[in-house]
């Protein structure tokens, strides 16, 4: 399959045509949150909708997962992997034939700033559901035979990724921003720390990382506000009640200004540059995000497409986003060229930078984000999956349960001005750590790397 | 981000959790259960679409889903990359983008603009046998798309500025998705070995050297020929009645005149009686991994009805980790540390199925490779119970109670079908002849299709090979 770019977003800007068309619906506001509490006092947000026979819960543990111990980089990945690899009564075989039989979809995924788990299942089988998810969270085997197959599994993937030109560009963006700081690593670990981690040290991680004192949760789908209470008391009522994790320092991004060239025969060069961004709790943020669409979020038409892709053919896709963490932040570019026009397209990205630095946003430009940026959240309420995600994204950056309703205002209450402050904050074309992967002409390396990684 | 081409199967880089996830995609394209009867019920209907054509001939196939007032609005062009002629290569999805470079009332570029501005996402997808649009718009924009759409249907209007920046973006493209990634680049080439003569071995971006030269009179020629209502089909899914959307559809779509559009001839496969090697040496490779792939039918050409058995057939080797592959080769023997077989029936002629495995350390390809041939001959020669027939066939059907659950997947599913010769009645019915599927039927189809030695076998190895 085939597709034009796709980016995250689609577009902004002008034209004639049919509909001068402002003020779209905003349909996100139809959709009810209930702030449901168990008998035990567990919270969770709701979105209780019985048209579809599918329940969704999602939810994370704030903290773990962001920092594994020094030489065991990976043990909250390789924790991910495993703990649906056998619980309770159950092996690995089990535990899987369990949730097959039943068309549960039950999953694990460490991030930077917490450990997710989600769960997908027919309302006639949640009573199934919620407890093979509560054996995967108190009572994980870590079976030696499980934690060796997922570990081959890691390490397998990890070599994999080292013929992937963006992979290695990405990594190497995040350990020279980031040297020393859990934010750095690669989550996954490395060929030499894995080895390391055993299933005493998984055990370990769950047992610091699960507590109800940083647990989020939210649900969306066939359940009642009552119904969802009990399950919760069931899931996780039997976790600790506060849990141990390593705290994590702020950081700010390293290597500004410099531009690395990771040498491999490639044929395309792979280009990433970034620099400090502003995190999602800073007033700033839906300034931020309308420059960014300008800039490069919104897929066909930002700058960056029109410049380096419309105009010129340069490449197939180049975009800008943001990345707001909780310990630090970063506004990134990135796109792929055929090695001999690096250096023109990267100095076309640079200029885009500095013009949007100097000259912010036109008033057009201003009021197509708007548009855009209000009227295309609701199609992310597509899947009861995804409005579960949205509603645990919105808990966890503390927006408020009436976030919802209030989005539009955020984003139609931002000025050119507001625009202008935060792009001549935020973007300094001198000041952007540079990646780049293949064999780039054109462009002035402070220094290079042979065979990349 | 969309749904599996005609032969797509699971990736080389993926481990079987994603796979087994891109897997249930594929089957549940054609699965679901409404939300009024038991999630494993074996019964016709999948997303109860209603369907009405048009007076010129255009097809229309509306999936109703009111959850949130949003819908997606496609149009399905009955043709691919593999109806362009030889030497042209990539002329199919080239037009694809040059789709967005205007018309009249349209501006270059202004397409996506203007769709954005609403509120809207658009993009577009090319396959061997299908080019689709698509676009993802609040209710009440929905007016403003298919007047956007059924404008371009027959008043694009392309210079030779716009066009020929963009032939260097498709040349990007290429590089980006297949050049640049050894493991995309073996895909290439076990493909062009699987299909000797049939244009399926010619890939959907096209030949770089035929890219190069492919000009705007091509596309243009090709646009005539084959861009017709006629030959298109829309497709709806979201919050929208019939009574709403037929007469939108009858204003903006209806008013474009049928024309003669040509028929699909594709040459068919000549008999080929020997197995080959495909072997890519790459210094960027570190995880090697093979692949081998065997001719099968698709829905359209299945003349002995393995269709169905082939896709719980692959359910039993490849559903999930209690799969037969991922038990014996990842969990029992630990020679893989992944394995998988994939096989999809929407194609217009025949497809493929795969089956690869990637392994684990110190284990070398000879040993996997003769792995994997052992676990297939067992399958061929032994066969499956009948209790890992049920059992498949039950997980099959829950797993396709999710796919309704979904503002995108109806419209893909159905558009990609009705693309590739399947009808409306097929899809619904999938729950259906999936049930009724039988061991035997699973056996007869695993004999012919595995047993077949003109088989492409796919190597990916590091450029020394240091015993992985």
């Amino acid at each position: 399959m085939i597709a034009r770019f796709v980016p995250n977003r689609a577009i902004l800007s002008v034209l004639t045509l049919l509909l001068t068309a402002f003020a779209v619906a905003a349909p996100a506001a139809a959709i009810e949150i209930k702030r449901v509490v168990s008998p035990g006092g567990i919270e969770a947000w709701l979105v209780e909708d019985h048209k579809v026979p599918i329940i969704a819960l999602e939810w994370a543990f704030e903290g773990a997962g962001a920092s594994d111990p020094k030489g065991k980089e990976g043990l909250a990945n390789l924790a991910a992997r495993t703990l649906d690899e056998g619980a309770g009564p159950y092996d690995s075989q089990a535990f899987a034939a369990r949730l097959q039989d039943n068309a549960i979809a039950l999953g694990y995924d460490a991030g930077r700033d917490g450990f997710g788990g989600s769960l997908r299942t027919l309302s006639d089988r949640r009573d199934e559901a919620f407890e093979l998810t509560r054996l995967s969270l108190a009572e994980p085997r870590f079976d030696a035979e499980a934690v060796e197959r997922m570990r081959a599994a890691v390490l397998s993937s990890l070599r994999r990724d080292q013929a992937d030109p963006n992979y290695v560009g990405r990594r190497l963006f995040y350990s020279t921003a980031y040297p020393g700081h859990p934010y750095g690593d690669e989550i996954r670990g490395t060929l030499e720390s894995l080895p390391t981690i055993t299933p005493d040290d998984l055990r370990g991680f769950v047992k610091a990382g699960f507590g109800r004192d940083r647990l989020v949760v939210a649900a969306a789908g066939d359940i009642s506000p009552e119904d969802l209470g009990r399950a919760l008391d069931h899931v996780f009522g039997g976790l600790p009640a506060t849990s141990a994790n390593a705290a994590i320092p702020d950081v700010e991004p390293k290597g500004l200004g410099e531009t690395l060239v990771a040498t491999r025969p490639t044929a395309q060069t792979v280009m990433l540059m970034g620099q400090p961004g502003l995190k999602r709790s800073d007033p700033d943020w839906y300034a931020a995000t309308v420059m960014n669409y300008v800039l490069g979020g919104g897929g066909f038409g930002s700058r960056l497409m029109e410049e380096v892709r419309e105009k010129r053919g340069l490449s197939y896709g180049v975009y800008s986003y943001l990345i707001p963490m909780d310990h630090s932040a970063l506004v990134m570019a990135g796109g792929n060229t055929v090695n001999a026009k690096a250096g023109q397209a990267l100095d076309i990205m640079r200029q885009e930078w500095k013009r949007m630095a100097e000259q912010g946003v036109t008033e057009e430009e201003l009021a197509d984000a708007k548009t855009y940026l209000t009227g295309s959240f609701p199609l992310q309420l597509g899947s009861t999956q995804a409005i579960a995600r949205i509603l645990l994204q919105v808990k966890r950056d503390k927006l408020g349960i009436d976030y919802l309703d209030r989005r539009d205002a955020f984003i139609n209450g931002v000025t050119q001005a507001d625009v202008q402050r935060v792009a001549k904050r935020l973007l300094d074309p001198n000041q952007l750590l540079t990646v780049l992967v293949g064999r780039p002409e054109g462009v002035t390396a402070t220094r290079t790397i042979d065979g990349g990684s | 981000m969309l749904p599996n081409g005609p032969t797509a199967p699971p990736p080389w880089k993926r481990p079987w959790r994603r796979l087994a996830a891109a897997g249930v995609l594929a089957f549940a394209l054609a699965g679901a259960v409404p939300a009024a009867t038991p999630a494993f019920a074996a019964e016709k209907g999948v997303f109860f679409p209603e369907t009405f054509t048009l007076s010129n001939g255009m097809q229309v196939v509306l999936v109703t889903n009111q959850r949130v007032p949003v819908v997606t609005h496609m149009v399905w062009y009955k043709v691919g990359a593999a109806d362009e002629p030889r030497g042209v290569s990539g002329i199919a999805h080239f037009l694809e983008h040059l789709m967005f470079k205007g018309t009249e009332e349209v501006p270059p570029g202004a397409f996506s603009r203007i769709v954005a501005k609403n509120g809207g996402r658009d993009n577009a997808f090319t396959s061997w046998d299908y080019t689709a649009y698509f676009q993802n718009v609040a209710r009440d924009r929905l007016e403003l798309v298919m007047k956007m759409e059924a404008d371009r249907m027959s008043n694009l209007r392309l210079t030779d500025q716009v066009v020929y920046p963009e032939r260097d973006v498709i040349i990007e493209e290429r590089r980006q998705r297949i050049e640049n990634e050894p493991a995309d680049r073996i895909g290439e080439q076990v493909n062009a070995t699987l299909y000797v003569h049939h244009p399926y071995g010619t890939p959907i971006i096209g030949w770089p050297q035929e890219m190069a030269t492919l000009t705007r009179e091509e596309a243009e020629s090709f646009y005539k020929s084959w861009y017709a209502p006629n030959n298109a089909v829309l497709v709806v899914s979201g919050d929208v009645t019939a009574e709403e959307l037929k007469p939108l559809a009858e204003k903006y779509y209806g008013g474009i005149p049928a024309r003669p559009v040509p028929e699909r001839v594709r040459v068919q496969e000549p008999p080929i009686s020997a197995a080959r090697r495909v072997i890519l040496r790459d210094d960027e490779v570190r995880q090697p991994s093979i692949r081998r792939n065997w001719l099968a039918p698709s829905y359209r050409t299945d003349k002995e009805g393995y269709a169905y058995p082939l896709q719980v057939l692959s359910e039993i080797m490849s559903g999930g980790p209690t799969s037969r592959l991922y038990r014996s080769l990842v969990v029992e023997q630990r020679i893989a540390t992944s394995a998988w077989l994939g096989y999809s029936p929407s194609s217009w002629d025949m497809t493929s199925l795969a089956a690869g495995a990637s392994p684990a350390p110190g284990v070398t390809m000879e040993k996997l490779e003769a792995a994997l041939e052992a676990d297939i001959r067992t399958l061929v020669e032994k066969g499956v119970t009948e209790e890992e027939v049920a059992t498949a066939k039950k997980r099959m059907l829950a797993e396709a109670a999710y796919a309704r659950d979904s503002l995108t997947g109806p419209a893909q599913t159905l558009g990609a079908a009705i693309a590739t010769g399947q009808s409306i009645d097929d899809v619904e019915n999938w729950p259906v002849r999936i049930d009724a599927v039988t061991a035997d039927q699973v056996n007869a189809a695993a004999r012919a299709v595995l047993g077949q030695t003109n088989h492409v076998t796919g190597l990916l190895l590091p450029l020394q090979d240091k015993g992985s």
